[in-house]
């Protein structure tokens, strides 16, 4: 989903920590390292990677593109090959009708018949291209707060892991006991109170 | 800092009742809003609440859906024991107004319409585009983190169980 479309969702995080200095130039080498690796013409069924905001199929962080204003704006990108189920049984039917007519025998093993099923995977995921999925962000380095433009879990997991193996910054996410703890600026008297709260019962 | 997990689950009741005390401000405390807004504010609920009702084994949902729905059914359900899980809320501003969804258990804003901007007609209209949307989610961000402190102020304090709750149980049951 995307920062500029009519409707977005939006999963808010805290960054731990600051990047080396100069912090474009680090932020660029990060990004370059983790960009999104091609995989049309491999036999890969999923790849994750950054991409640019603005160009989110032809990645480029050159001249530090991913600076707009005071913020760090980029996509992760999550390209995976989906290859139909029918698809693959059908590959499967045709490949045991032409190994039974060329041995003449009546069966095959199962270990052939698994032998089949992964090599027709592969040749059949090599030909399918890959679907992408591009989610952006918004990083807000001086303030360390990031703005992730998707509640889906699978992405938000998938950015936690990238962004850390990335900048080596753990992220946050902010839920009701984190953003009380870390960004409402409660006192330690009020944090201790905090961590022993029960739930309110408001039935009489 | 307690691990992320397990805080998640262990203060999952904070969104809950985040939501149900957000739902009766709105209803009954109008003045607890505009005092966080410099400028005149007006916050209502949304076209939909979700509620739950966990008792023994059974869960029970109750989705209230709809422009001008009664909201009776809703207060009802709190009655019996429900948490506010989801509220969508209006929040208008001038001749501004922004639509959203706040889910109590992680603090997912879905949904987010801001008030509409210009189109982006080439790439040196897209800073500007960029920048102008960030300032609207900030705006609707910076509305929820300043209701959410000003409850979490209360949540921690003595007049949370000596005044807000009887006064939201009044609410709830009158």
């Amino acid at each position: 989903m995307g920062l500029l479309s009519s409707t977005v969702s939006i999963t808010r995080y805290r960054v731990e920590g600051k990047l080396e200095k100069p912090v474009p130039e680090i932020m660029a080498k990060c990004l370059e390292k983790n960009a999104i690796p091609d995989i049309d013409d491999d036999v890969s069924e999923k790849t994750v990677g950054w991409t640019s905001f603005d160009r989110p199929f032809s990645p480029d962080f050159e001249g530090s593109s991913f600076l707009i204003g005071t913020y760090f704006i980029f996509s992760l990108r999550i390209d995976k090959k989906t290859v139909p189920p029918i698809l693959i049984k059908k590959h499967c039917a045709v490949e045991t009708a032409r190994r039974l007519a060329a041995t003449g025998r009546k069966y095959l093993s199962r270990d052939e018949k698994r032998m089949i099923k992964e090599h027709v995977i592969s040749v059949l995921t090599l030909r399918i291209p890959a679907t992408p999925n591009v989610y952006d962000l918004i990083w807000n380095y001086e303030e360390s707060f990031l703005w992730f433009f998707s509640t889906l879990k699978s992405a938000n997991e998938e950015l936690e892991t990238l962004f850390f193996k990335s900048f080596q910054l753990p992220l946050i996410r902010l839920f009701p006991y984190t953003t009380a703890d870390l960004v409402m600026g409660l006192s330690d008297t009020q944090r201790d109170i905090l961590v022993k709260l029960s739930a309110t019962d408001f039935t009489e | 800092m307690l691990d992320v997990a397990v805080s998640y689950n262990r203060y999952k009741f904070l969104g809950y009742e985040y939501l149900t005390w957000l739902w009766f401000v709105i209803e009954k405390d109008q003045d607890e809003i505009k005092k966080l807004e410099q400028e005149p504010v007006f916050l209502q609920i949304g076209n939909r609440i979700v509620l739950v009702n966990r008792q023994k084994d059974t869960v029970e949902s109750i989705t209230i859906k709809g422009d001008d729905a009664g909201l009776e059914e809703g207060l009802l359900a709190l009655r019996k024991g429900a948490v506010v899980t989801e509220l969508n809320l209006s929040y208008k501003t001038g001749d501004q107004e922004w639509r959203f969804t706040i889910k109590a258990e992680c603090l997912h804003m879905v949904g987010l319409k801001c008030p509409q901007t210009g189109s982006v007609e080439s790439q040196e209209d897209l800073e500007g585009a960029v920048l102008e949307k960030v300032y609207l989610y900030d705006k609707a961000i910076q509305l929820t983190d300043n209701l959410f402190k000003q409850f979490m102020t209360l949540r921690v304090s003595e007049d949370w169980d000596k005044k807000v709750v009887p006064l939201i149980r009044q609410w709830i049951y009158s």
